[in-house]
Formats: C-alpha cells, sequence, structure tokens
C-alpha cells in the first residue's frame, strides 16, 4: 500500500464529505495498487481495497454496515448488432448504440444488493447493473430505457461474457465491524485507462459515507507499441509491414533458391 | 505457447497460427496461388474477426507472392507491359474496395457481406474447377488427348479501342479489358483478403488468351503489389491490420511455400486442378453453412470509439 494512494484517498474522502454532517462515520479507503501494468504475458490481476470506517464519539449506534463498491473502467461507446434471418440467412439487422457507458463495470458488495438497501435507494445512487445508467441512442435522443430491454440485457449479457462486467454480492468482506477490504478483478482484457473506484457505505440501509478513488491500466510492451502505432501512425504502420512482407518474400527466395 | 494479438484483441497459441501459415503455404506453393481464401476463413473460423482476418491476410499474401514473383521475374516470364495495366487496374480496386469495406463496418454487414462473397465466389470457382477437371481427367482416361483451346474467334471485347501490342505474353488486345480484370482482382482482393490468383489466372488464360509461360508470374506480381497497397491502405483507413498475426503467418507461409511448391511438381496438372476445385468448393460450403444455421448468440457487440 503506498502512502500517497492513502494521502490521496484521504483528500478525496475530505473533499467528498458531506456539510454538516458531523454525526456520519468517515471513509478511509486504501488500494494495494494504483497502477496495474500490462505486459504480453499479463492473465489478470487484483487490486485489493481496505476501507476503514472511522466513527466518532456522536456517531449513532448501528447495528452493522454495508459496504458497494463499484468500479467503473474508461468510458467507450459500443454497439449492439441482433441478427435476423432474411432470406434464409443471418444478418445483422438491427443494432443500438450504447453512448459512453464504462467498458469495464464491477458492483461488489457484501451481500445481496437487495438486502443492503431498498429499490428506491438503489436506483438513486445507481447501486447495480439494473440501475446503472446505460443511455442509447435510440433516434436522435439519448436515454437510458427500460431495464428489461433486450438490447440492454443482451449488452450486460455480453459485457458479462467478456469478463468485463460483475456483479458479485461477496467480493467484499467486512474483517472487523469497522474494516472491510474488497478485491477488484482485473481480467486479461481489462481496456486501459483509468478506473474510479467508488465506495459507499451503507448504515442500516442508507447511505452513511462515500468515497472515491482511482486506479490505472496501463499497458506496457511490444503488443501495445503495435497498438498505439496501428492506431496514431496508420500509413507508417501500413507501409513498414508492407516492407516487411516484401522482404520476408525476398529473403525466402534467396535462402531457398536452388540456382 | 500463447500470445497477445494486438489489434484483434485475442490471445492465441503462436504455434496454432504458425502451423496454419506452414499449412496454407504448403498449397499455395503447391498450386501456385496466394493462399489467402484458404488463410482468411480459418483466422475466421479461430475467433479473429472477418475485418481483422482480411486485413492482415493481404500483408501474409503479399510475402509468399512475393518470392514466387522473383523467381518469375529472374525467369523473365513476367509482361511488364500487361503488368502495368493490370496494376493501373488493381490499384484502384483495392482503393474502391478498402473504401467500401470500411462503409460496409459502418453499417454492421462486413461480417455478411465477407461470408456471402466467399460463399458465392469459392462455390461457383470451385465447381467449376471440379467440372472441368474431372471432364480432362475421363478425356485423357478414354484415351483422347487434351485439346489445347485457343479458338480464333474474337470476343466481344476484342473490338475495343486503345489496341496495345503486349511483346512478350506475344497478344494484342485492348488495355480496357485489361484494366478491368486488374480493378476486379484488386476490388475483390481488397473486400475478402484474396490475391485473386485463382481468379486472375483463368481470366488472363480463357479471356486475353495470355500464354501459360507468362501468366503466372504475371499474375504473382500483380497480387504481390496489390496486396502490399491493400496492406496499407487497410492501416490506413481501418486500423485493423494485425502486425503480429501477419508476421508469424508470413514466416510459416513463405517457408510452406518451398515445401508445397515441390510437391506440386510431382502431380498433373488436372489432378492438380481438381483437388484445389474441391477446397475451393469446400471453403465455399462452409460458408453457406455459417451463414443458413442459427447463430449461436442472435447479439454481438462493436466498439464504436474508444474514449482515450
Amino acid at each position: 500500500m503506498s502512502p500517497r494512494g492513502i494521502a490521496a484517498a484521504l483528500a478525496a474522502i475530505l473533499l467528498a464529505m458531506p456539510c454538516g454532517a458531523a454525526a456520519a462515520e468517515r471513509l478511509v479507503v486504501s488500494l494495494s495498487h494504483h497502477r496495474v501494468l500490462v505486459t504480453s504475458s499479463f492473465a489478470g490481476t487484483e487490486v485489493v481495497l481496505f476501507g476503514s470506517i472511522e466513527r466518532d464519539p456522536a456517531t449513532p449506534a448501528r447495528r452493522g454496515y454495508d459496504a458497494v463498491v463499484t468500479v467503473t473502467g474508461p468510458r467507450d461507446t459500443e454497439r449492439v448488432r441482433r441478427k435476423e434471418r432474411m432470406f434464409g440467412v443471418w444478418v445483422n439487422a438491427q443494432a443500438r448504440s450504447f453512448i459512453d457507458v464504462p467498458s469495464y463495470l464491477y458492483v461488489l458488495s457484501d451481500r445481496p444488493l437487495e438486502a443492503i438497501a431498498d429499490n428506491e435507494t438503489r436506483r438513486r445512487l445507481q447501486i447495480g447493473f439494473d440501475n446503472f445508467l446505460l443511455p442509447q441512442r435510440i433516434g436522435t435522443d439519448i436515454g437510458d430505457v427500460v431495464r428489461d430491454d433486450p438490447f440492454r440485457v443482451a449488452f450486460l449479457d455480453l459485457k458479462q461474457e467478456h469478463g468485463l462486467y460483475r456483479e458479485a454480492d461477496n467480493a467484499v468482506t467486512l474483517l472487523t465491524p469497522t474494516l472491510f477490504r474488497a478485491d477488484i478483478p482485473l481480467p486479461s482484457n481489462a481496456p486501459f485507462g483509468t478506473y474510479e473506484v467508488d465506495i459507499k457505505l451503507f448504515a442500516d440501509g442508507a447511505l452513511a459515507a462515500r468515497a472515491t478513488t482511482a486506479l490505472e491500466v496501463i499497458k506496457v510492451g511490444f503488443e501495445q507499441l503495435v497498438a498505439d502505432t496501428a492506431r496514431d501512425h496508420g500509413f507508417w504502420y501500413g507501409l513498414a509491414l508492407a516492407f516487411l512482407a516484401l522482404l520476408t518474400g525476398w529473403f525466402a527466395s534467396v535462402v531457398f533458391s536452388r540456382d | 505457447m500463447q500470445i497477445y494479438l494486438p489489434i484483434a484483441d485475442l490471445p492465441v497459441n503462436i504455434f496454432l497460427i504458425l502451423a496454419m501459415g506452414l499449412a496454407v503455404g504448403f498449397i499455395s506453393g503447391m498450386f501456385g496461388i496466394g493462399g489467402g481464401f484458404l488463410m482468411t476463413p480459418l483466422l475466421i473460423f479461430i475467433g479473429v474477426t472477418p475485418g481483422v482476418a482480411v486485413a492482415s491476410v493481404a500483408s501474409h499474401i503479399a510475402a509468399s507472392s512475393c518470392s514466387g514473383a522473383i523467381s518469375y521475374w529472374r525467369r523473365k516470364a513476367i509482361d511488364p507491359s500487361l503488368l502495368l495495366i493490370l496494376l493501373a487496374g488493381g490499384v484502384i480496386g483495392t482503393a474502391v474496395g478498402v473504401w467500401l469495406f470500411t462503409m460496409l463496418r459502418a453499417l454492421d454487414q462486413l461480417d455478411f457481406v465477407i461470408a456471402l462473397s466467399y460463399l458465392t465466389l469459392l462455390s461457383l470457382v470451385g465447381a467449376l474447377m471440379v467440372s472441368e477437371s474431372i471432364r480432362s481427367i475421363a478425356r485423357t482416361r478414354v484415351g483422347k488427348p487434351m485439346i489445347l483451346r485457343r479458338p480464333g474467334s474474337h470476343a466481344w471485347f476484342h473490338g475495343l479501342p486503345l489496341k496495345f501490342r503486349f511483346k512478350r505474353s506475344m497478344i494484342y488486345v485492348s488495355a480496357i479489358p485489361v484494366w478491368v480484370i486488374g480493378f476486379i482482382i484488386g476490388f475483390v482482393g481488397a473486400i475478402m483478403g484474396i490475391g485473386g490468383g485463382f481468379l486472375l489466372v483463368p481470366m488472363l488464360i480463357y479471356l486475353l488468351r495470355v500464354p501459360t509461360a507468362t501468366v503466372v508470374g504475371t499474375s504473382m506480381m500483380l497480387t504481390m503489389v496489390t496486396m502490399a497497397s491493400a496492406t496499407v491502405m487497410h492501416a490506413v483507413t481501418n486500423h485493423l491490420v494485425d502486425a503480429v498475426l501477419a508476421m508469424i503467418l508470413m514466416v510459416g507461409g513463405v517457408i510452406g511455400a518451398q515445401f508445397g511448391a515441390r510437391a506440386g511438381h510431382r502431380l498433373s496438372g488436372e489432378w492438380l486442378r481438381l483437388l484445389l476445385g474441391i477446397l475451393v468448393l469446400a471453403v465455399g460450403l462452409r460458408f453457406a453453412y455459417q451463414l443458413v444455421l442459427s447463430p449461436g448468440d442472435l447479439y454481438s457487440l462493436r466498439i464504436e470509439e474508444t474514449a482515450r
């Protein structure tokens, strides 16, 4: 655990502190890593989050705490296509774009979300897949749709299949009544960029404290160089590869020529 | 050994890709073709998206046709003037093909069009090759010698203007059909990720009556240039060219091609054409199967833009 991480987490908490909430809890959080380096042999990793619940004498007695950790990866626009049978063959017929949605979304908690807070609270705080805003472009409008919209369901399913979205109600452990730990898994295909970690503390079904922190996934190494070059310098990348292809062919003709 | 393909975004076994390169290289050396029509589908079947497969295979074909083209060049089995006019059409055809590729991708229809083009083109060409070679094998069995048809009758395009004498090929035809053939090959190649040798050689022989002495070398040279330019154009417009994938394929391909070329000498022309025809037909039917079969998941996901 880096001291800088703790300091940053502390600063964030101080900024996020609700005004005049003298009686409320304070949440101090820290991540085991703030930077995850992805190399070519990266097979996924876990970042551990520790959270400490600070109480002062004025804080009312609580029956117990629950923590919900929402981790959102860099946002992008993704398109879900649906195949339909047309003249006997399967064609992508309909498509919807999801605008500025997290490429990675993990919702970690210590208990099932329904047990932590009621529907209204969860909806207001956007807790869980059902309540997270996933805006779609519908015609000229942008907005979220009903929970059981087939495209929204398909989007969540596909993202979960890719290991990029997950709801885990056993990923947060309360080590002591005021100390908890959460394991944030980062799969091998985790998109690179900044991940926001939002921690909400619940006491008796109501939000008691909130903290945010962030971590960064950076891809390094040869593969990343290739991907960056392909995106940023397409022409030179293509030219280099074409040249390399001709060189390979020439080399083979020299090596294998019998005359 | 697992490696990560940076553009395809897929972990693959490096030896599987190398083996695919070797196998396709062997076949391409044996039949004197680029092998793109086999490589692109193979990549699609192992999970590479059709777009990345088509764009990356282009450089693989450029490499394998380059080694062939060099040896034909040394033997002076290439017609430079014929090549230049074919190229003029080929490069423009490639550019139009890459443009259409980009359009189709934006419309979510790229995968479908690639599959459909494979289905139609390969089934058609495969069926033609199989029937033609069976007939010629039957003829030799009966004892009648194969009649090498080079009839003097002129097709309609022989009346076109801009007549040009291609010295090394010893033909005298209009430059327009030559340019059009080049354009078609470039266009089809850019969309389907094939060099087009298996289309170009019959076209040159049957339509333009280019003698066999120069046809294969000229075809390989054209394939090399159109595929090298397709690599650059796909890299500029779609950023779908996976250099790591392409490099492994190239290495396997050029080695396999050398062994394939030696094996090819042991088979007679008709049998080679029959085998190739069956292979082409099989790949075409595989695409038909895929298009008609109910997909496991109706929905698929594509990242439109990344906020980086």
